[in-house]
This record gives structure tokens, sequence and C-alpha cells, in this order.
């Protein structure tokens, strides 16, 4: 079965990428809650490379694999664009955010809270991100 | 098309029927309609979730950005037939307790009158 999938960087390429990303998931007889979950996780990364780290250039690339490890799933998203420094993040603030009138930035929060673990490496102009979901 | 949207008026209720998917690309759409000085009319907007099969941080981003000023002019914002999982993406973020959310188109009307 094929595990990973590539696409610009465009908005419109998300789509596909949720596409696959359920199609993956379709067979291991998850909750609708639980998949609708980890597809919005991985979506979430995806828009954030394409619209922040790539500045939806279309002549940039992302790559997703999907790896199965026991009771696990690993999603291994890879760009070139600007690292996302993890350091400088800070959680959002939703009642501020309404009082303001913010739009974005409860992205990242929403991928904390689903997944089990979140990294985020860089190197060589390489950004790798992983997403670690436990499923059992 | 991966977003429909559209319009239904009554007396001072507009209910604002979403079909389709709100991700980073489609809630464009969503904000370009809430920003509409059209909607400033009505004293409710009634959001049929019905059909919304999914939404991301930029679909919730729009309606966390327009809240506070359908609040100011005192105007209701009233989710009904929300679809479970849609409705967790809320949870999450604790936005149930922020926005209101119900189950029916009637439980809607009944609190976009009280």
């Amino acid at each position: 079965m094929n595990n990973s999938i590539q696409v610009s960087c465009s908005k419109k390429n998300l789509k596909p990428i949720r596409d696959f990303v359920t199609e993956y998931l379709n067979r291991l007889d998850l909750s609708d809650i639980l998949m609708n979950q980890i597809v919005l996780a991985v979506d979430e990364i995806c828009a954030n490379l394409i619209i922040h780290a790539n500045q939806e250039d279309p002549s940039k690339q992302i790559t997703l694999a999907i790896h199965k490890q026991k009771d696990t799933l690993k999603f291994e998203i890879i760009d070139n664009g600007v690292a996302f420094q993890q350091a400088k993040y800070k959680e959002p603030n939703i009642e501020e955010h309404i009082r303001i009138g913010k739009k974005g930035g409860v992205g990242i929060a929403l991928v904390n809270r689903i997944m089990d673990k979140v990294e985020f490496k860089s190197g060589n102009s390489k950004n790798t991100c992983l997403l670690y979901k436990k499923i059992k | 098309m991966p977003m429909k949207i559209t319009r239904e008026i009554k007396d001072s209720t507009i209910i604002i029927t979403l079909d389709g998917e709100l991700d980073a690309s489609s809630s464009v759409m969503l904000d370009e309609e809430l920003s509409d000085p059209e909607i400033m009319k009505y004293s409710k907007i009634l959001v049929n979730c019905k059909n919304l099969n999914y939404i991301s941080s930029a679909g919730l981003g729009v309606f966390i950005s327009h809240l506070q000023r359908f609040e100011d002019a005192q105007i209701k914002l009233i989710f009904f037939n929300m679809q479970d999982k849609v409705r967790n993406v809320f949870e999450i973020l604790g936005l149930d307790l922020l926005m209101t959310i119900v189950s029916s188109y009637d439980e809607a009307m009944t609190i976009a009158d009280e």
C-alpha cells in the first residue's frame, strides 16, 4: 500500500492530502471522531508549511509519509521552506483572539492537543515534522 | 467546489447553510460571506452545519474573528445541526463554551428569540 504523497505548495492541495490520509486510515477501523482528529492534525501542519514556510510557492513541494509501528501511527512531513521555531511557540488565548478578532494562530494548538507527540527537526535546508498518535 | 454557502432570510434572521469542507483554502469564502455588510441588518445569524463535513483552524478562525463584532452589534450567532466530529473540533479548543451550538433548527430559533 502506498504510504506517501508529494504535493506542490498550493492550498488547493490540502484536500488531496486529507483524502490520502483518510484512505490510509479507513482500513484501521477508527471512530469517526478519532479519524477526523488525525486528518485535521496532518492538515494543520501541511497548511502551515504551505502557507507560512513556503509562501504558497507552487514550485516548492511537501512530502507526507505515514508509518504504522505497532499501535502507533507516525506521520512524517518534509519540506524545504522556513523552519518552524517550536521554542518561540506560545499557546493561544482563544478569548483574547475573540476580543481582538484574530483570524489565525490556533492550528498548532489543535495539533498539540490531538497528537501524542509532535517534533520539529531542521537541518541542511530540510525540515521534518513528526506526529505520533497511539490508536489503541 | 469544496464549499458551498447559501443564504435564506426569515424576517430578522439570516440562515447560512454550509455545505462541504472548511479548510485553509475554502475558508476565504466564508470570511467574505461574514464580512458582507448586508449581514449586519439581521439580529440573528443561524449557521446550518448539517452538511459541514470538515473544519480546520482556518474555518474556526473565521468565526473567532467575527464573533466579537457580531456581539458588539447585538447579533446572535448560533450553530445548529453540527456533526459530532465537527463539534469535537470546537470542543478541543473550548470554543463550544464560547459560542452557541445547539442540536436543531427549532432550538436555534427558540434561543434566537430569547
